[in-house]
């Protein structure tokens, strides 16, 4: 085999891996959707966050709008902080309710945000004062039963 | 009794022995090999000779496992994704399976055997008929002339053998999935793209089949290079070349995966 159709070949078969890596990076996995574009970063308290990892989404109206970064445990308040990023283009006035929330019946838990009625809007670093933790399956039938057992009791 | 186990014992202590004076003499020839290479970067048509034979010849037998691969997957998946109502997650079972795992252990499992096994034959064969010798009486150092461009050539093909795998078995899974069995186009290519993160799954998978392509190449260039000069000697060589590497891939693998995938 001459040495143009070896380099010929060498060079088509480099091609390809290099179209493979790309349509795994762009069509297979979220390289487009997640740039690396501007975010900013807050902090939310909970009292429970059920299953909440790094990384789920932080959705408001339904559209992603950021990625959880990292969750710790405050020592101060004995509540889990989670910090979130959140893409730069999107603004939420500073009475912002965040609420974990499940995706379908059994999908993944990520962070939902409501924004309220303030002027002045969220900042870097700012923490959210309204926060309503993941519903836990187990708190969620004992209040069932203690409801129904209230009802069962007679009146006084 | 004591002394009739003693040549047993004897032969189990120089066998270990031996092992381990081996790992000694392949560990100093990855190092001579890696020292060497300064040739092969300073003629890169050396290793776009070996980039024919390691990664052009071994296109053929990849392509085509991964796609059947991808089918199976893309059927076996449907199968059991369907008793749960959710087939609609194929494109995400397809993807990560592939592009996390089989992607680049079964593209290195073939590579070892296709191409591995060649470069052992290949080097055991130039030293029983003592070309290697010959090369040394010229002045040419066998390792940097005929060593180190295969290690190279084999280090580079394998990463994108591995993501032509991954890419051909994610079109079977797509293939079988939504062209012939009818899952939703759309949910199956924007599941898969909201569950496929670039950074922990794509660039994982390639920095495993990196890892399998340095030690496929390292173990079938040494077990070529040491190989004694006969014709059982090499064809012994050559055997050992496809068991040790896919002992190692699949070792490795587990503990890269163990590394990588930890707490998501």
């Amino acid at each position: 085999m001459g040495r143009s159709m070896l380099d010929l070949w060498v060079g088509i078969f480099v091609v390809a891996g290099v179209a493979a890596l790309v349509i795994l990076a762009f069509k297979v996995g979220n390289m487009s959707s997640l740039g690396s574009g501007e975010t900013y970063e807050i902090n939310a308290n909970f009292d429970n966050i059920g299953g909440l990892k790094p990384r789920a989404s932080i959705k408001s109206a339904g559209v992603v709008v950021g990625r959880v970064k990292s969750i710790s445990f405050n020592n101060e308040r004995f509540m889990a902080k989670v910090t979130m990023d959140i893409d730069a283009g999107y603004k939420f006035p500073k009475d912002t309710t965040a609420s974990i929330l499940t995706s379908g019946l059994l999908g993944e838990q990520y962070v939902g945000l409501d924004g309220g009625g303030d002027d002045q809007i969220l900042k870097g670093g700012d923490t959210l004062r309204l926060t309503q933790s993941a519903v836990v399956l187990e708190k969620l039938i004992s209040q069932f039963l203690f409801d129904k057992a209230a009802e069962g009791a007679p009146a006084k | 009794m004591a002394h009739r186990s003693l040549p047993t014992i004897r032969s189990i202590g120089a066998s270990a022995i031996d092992n381990v004076m081996r790992l000694g003499y392949a560990t100093r020839f990855i190092g001579l090999t890696i020292a060497h290479s300064g040739t092969s970067f300073a003629r890169p048509g050396l290793i776009i000779r070996e980039l024919y034979f390691t990664g052009v010849l071994s296109l053929i037998i990849i392509l085509v496992s991964g796609l059947f691969v991808g089918m199976v997957l893309g059927l076996q998946g449907y199968q059991t994704l369907t008793t749960y109502g959710s087939e609609s997650a194929l494109g995400v079972l397809v993807a990560l399976s592939l592009v996390r795992e089989l992607g680049p252990v079964v593209a290195a499992l073939l590579f070892a055997s296709r191409a591995g096994s060649a470069m052992t034959a290949e080097i055991g064969l130039m030293k029983a008929t003592e070309q290697l010798s010959a090369m040394e009486m010229m002045a040419v150092d066998p390792i940097a002339r005929v060593v180190a461009p295969r290690f190279w050539a084999g280090v580079i093909s394998m990463p994108l053998l591995a993501a032509m795998f991954s890419a051909m078995g994610i079109f079977g899974g797509y293939i079988v999935g939504v062209v012939l069995i009818g899952v939703d186009e759309g949910s199956f290519w924007s599941q898969m793209q909201s569950a496929v993160d670039v950074r922990e799954d794509v660039v994982n998978g390639v920095i495993k089949s990196f890892v399998f392509g340095v030690a496929i190449t390292w173990i079938s260039l040494f077990e070529g290079y040491d190989a004694p000069p006969t014709a059982e000697g090499v064809s012994g060589a050559t055997t050992r070349t496809v068991v040790t590497s896919s002992l190692a891939v699949l070792g490795l693998d587990f503990i890269l995966t163990s590394f990588m995938f930890r707490g998501i």
